[in-house]
């Protein structure tokens, strides 16, 4: 089971990044012909910063947009950085004093992330628009992200697993030597889980992560009468005139 | 005539707006006139829907997603949040579910995952990946023009993502297979053969501007010029060719002469380049685009103008800030003291500041002033050198125009303002029941500051705008008459005479 795990993670581990990097390389190279930033837009890089930082931080659109996804979506995704902090303390040793700090923010983390995902499943249900533009992947992807949140809080609540072992099994894949691995259900249900939405990231609308950073109408300066923006491919066309 | 389709009733309050009921198809059957085998060949495209389409249309998709890194990122980011679908005036004013904006670009979408996604190969229906059959492409054409690309879904979208590039990207697709619409690619080739949209020749247009001149000078004495292909003037107007004739337009005309004659700046206008409207954008053709545009740098050349004015018109401001610059620059032959382009309003504007023209606004006694915020200037450009100036600057010069002004709610002005219903390539008679239910969220609005603020009037600063209103407010009771343009009321307040 422990090497078994271990080739699920290492390849997880890999698609993941590969997958990632080739979807990046290929946002960061496709040009941009024309300046679209949906204005206002601010007149500086570093304005734009400021901006791409409150979308991704604060998510200002959608604020602007659904108080209550607004909500929701904060509630899931806060939950889940806070989630993703807390962890941290099982493949960094010796443990930085911030990691320590984090750990019970980390449980009310998980559980936010709990609350927001399952309003953001009943929504997809009881809202008819919402209903209509859902497919079975969208539900999919949220009963993933929940048995991640549940098959987590089991292994505290329900059926206690050796997490110094579990510590030992992840340290040990980043040296290339596999130790054991606790074999309980949760955890390894939980482990599972994590890998297929490692696998699937870089595949699925999960893009949306990566993709914020790249959208032209938000990362764009407002300077279009100051500077021409040709794209490589346009060139030529100037050429011809 | 009686209206085949029943108009939506107006919202009472914008506060209280609900979403409509979905009715599935309940827009289906709406497709504009297809471009004749003239029209599509003349700009290059095949004049029918050519043979083996489907593969065509996915390798014309392929090219795309190489060309625009929005359509690539586009495809992907979208999670399906919703929070969009309450945002797009074709949906609130038809409740069509393909109106929402996720749907309408889940119709390109859903190829693109089957075609480009491993996940779409391996799992379509999991994912709602489909083939390009008829049925999807009769759902292109259908919906890709119930889009004015307005951008307001663009607005509230957590990625930004915009439905005008996805839409521009489907109508491209379509252009290269074949399947244009005749709308849009008609005025294109006029645009070519002629000039401008209207297909208004020279020797017209000359006829016309004389007639303005005399006019003008019936009504108030002055010698106020129209002049046409004038070399060595320091500016070059560029305007919709609706401003030529046109009511409200040509009172909007009559306004930016009145300005260039008080503020004692000589200006020509160019056969040439006779119109401002680039409509290669709402078929999402760069290359089109890119010939459109460089007719004026060759008009600026010609002429040898010092700077490039453009009158009002909502996407033509788009291409002109946002995309003149790459199209069709650099400047460096034009004067550097001036933005190039420069809106007119930012021309006058700077004049009623520095007092270079003075306003009466006793000359418009009677008048209750609304301002409609069109969509590409409001959401695709800006004015001034100041972040939202696009909201500002024209208020200012109403203000400075007309003794009372009041803004309509809140949800429907500035960045979230409702397109008119007819921009994006819509403004056909073929689209017209479209072009009604689109207006209902702006009309609802206005209803609103009409009965609760006594507003008489609306000022718009788009030629589709103006055109829409006037033919589509008559079907809620408003008249045609209320729509003005901001230079209308410019012109009756301007005081002319000391520099004759």
């Amino acid at each position: 089971m422990s090497v078994l795990f271990a080739l699920l993670y290492y390849t997880a581990a890999a698609v993941f990044a590969a997958g990632l990097a080739y979807k990046i390389h290929r946002y960061a190279t496709v040009p941009a012909p024309l300046k679209i930033p949906t204005t206002p837009a601010p007149l500086t890089r570093t304005g734009v910063a400021f901006r791409l930082a409150r979308e991704v931080g604060l998510f200002e659109s959608l604020f602007r947009a659904d108080k209550l996804l607004w909500a929701l979506a904060v509630l899931f995704h806060l939950g889940l950085l806070l989630v993703a902090l807390r962890h941290l303390r099982y493949v960094v040793e010796p443990l930085w004093f911030w990691i320590v700090w984090v750990q019970p923010f980390g449980v009310y983390g998980g559980l936010a992330m709990l609350a927001g995902l399952t309003g953001l499943l009943v929504r997809r249900f009881v809202i008819p628009r919402i209903r209509y533009i859902t497919g079975p992947s969208d539900i999919l992807m949220l009963l993933l992200l929940l048995g991640i949140g549940v098959s987590g809080f089991a292994m505290s609540a329900v059926a206690r697993t050796d997490i110094v072992a579990v510590k030992q099994f992840f340290l040990g894949l980043m040296v290339a030597d596999i130790r054991p691995l606790p074999a309980d259900g949760f955890l390894l249900l939980h482990l599972f889980l994590v890998a297929v939405l490692a696998i699937v990231f870089p595949f699925s609308k999960l893009l949306h992560a990566p993709g914020v950073f790249f959208s032209p109408t938000r990362n764009q300066v407002d300077d279009a009468r100051e500077r021409r923006h040709v794209a490589a491919w346009a060139r030529p066309l100037d050429q011809q005139r | 005539m009686a209206a085949n389709y029943t108009i939506p009733a107006l919202t009472e309050d914008p506060d209280l707006r609900e979403t409509p009921e979905l009715t599935p198809g309940a827009m289906g059957h709406l497709k504009p006139f297809v471009a004749a085998p003239a029209h599509q060949e003349a700009l290059g495209f095949p004049g029918t829907l050519v043979d083996g389409w489907e593969e065509k249309a996915v390798a014309r998709l392929g090219e795309l997603l190489g060309k625009y890194r929005s359509l690539q990122v586009y495809l992907d980011a979208c999670v399906k949040c919703g929070a969009c679908t309450d945002k797009c005036h074709y949906f609130l004013g038809t409740g069509d579910p393909k109106n929402m904006p996720v749907a309408r670009q889940d119709l390109l979408r859903s190829v693109y995952r089957r075609h480009f996604t491993p996940m779409g190969k391996m799992f379509p229906r999991l994912v709602g990946a489909k083939e390009l059959d008829r049925a999807m492409l009769d759902d292109w054409y259908s919906y890709y023009h119930q889009c004015s690309q307005c951008r307001r879904c663009s607005v509230f979208c957590p990625y930004g993502i915009d439905t005008a590039e996805i839409s521009m990207a489907a109508r491209d697709i379509m252009d290269h297979i074949g399947l244009g619409q005749k709308y849009c690619n008609e005025i294109i080739g006029k645009v070519h053969k002629i000039g401008n949209n209207l297909g208004l020749p020279e020797p017209a247009l000359a006829d016309t501007l004389e007639g303005l001149e005399e006019d003008v000078k019936d009504d108030t004495g002055h010698d106020v010029r129209f002049p046409l292909d004038v070399e060595g003037a320091d500016v070059l107007l560029v305007t919709p060719s609706a401003d030529f004739f046109a009511e409200p337009h040509v009172d909007g005309l009559i306004g930016y002469a009145k300005v260039f004659h008080q503020a004692g700046v000589s200006w020509t206008l160019s056969s040439h380049a006779s119109e401002a409207a680039n409509f290669a954008m709402f078929i999402g053709s760069y290359e089109q685009m890119h010939i459109i545009a460089n007719r004026i740098r060759q008009a600026a050349i010609d002429l040898k103008v010092k700077r490039i004015v453009f009158g009002e018109c909502g996407h033509a401001w788009r291409v002109a800030y946002s995309f003149l610059n790459t199209l069709a620059g650099p400047w460096d032959f034009l004067d550097p003291k001036y933005p190039v382009p420069q809106h007119i309003l930012e021309f006058t504007r700077d004049l009623i500041r520095n007092g270079g023209i003075r306003l009466d606004r006793e000359a418009n006694t009677g008048m209750t002033l609304t301002f409609h915020d069109s969509c590409n200037v409001a959401r695709a450009s800006r004015m001034g050198d100041f972040e939202g100036g696009q909201f500002v600057i024209p208020r200012e010069v109403i203000k400075a125009s007309v003794p009372k002004f009041v803004d309509m709610h809140p949800d429907t002005i500035h960045d979230k303002t409702f397109c008119c219903g007819g921009g994006g390539g819509l403004l056909t008679d073929d689209l017209i029941e479209l072009r009604v239910k689109g207006a209902q969220p702006r009309v609802s609005a206005l209803k609103q500051v009409v009965e609760r603020e006594g507003v008489t009037h609306m000022a718009a600063i788009c030629a589709i705008c103006k055109s829409q209103f006037t033919k589509v407010l008559p079907s809620y009771g408003l008249d045609m008459e209320m729509v003005v343009s901001v230079h209308q009321l410019v012109s009756k307040a301007i005081r002319l005479g000391g520099n004759d």
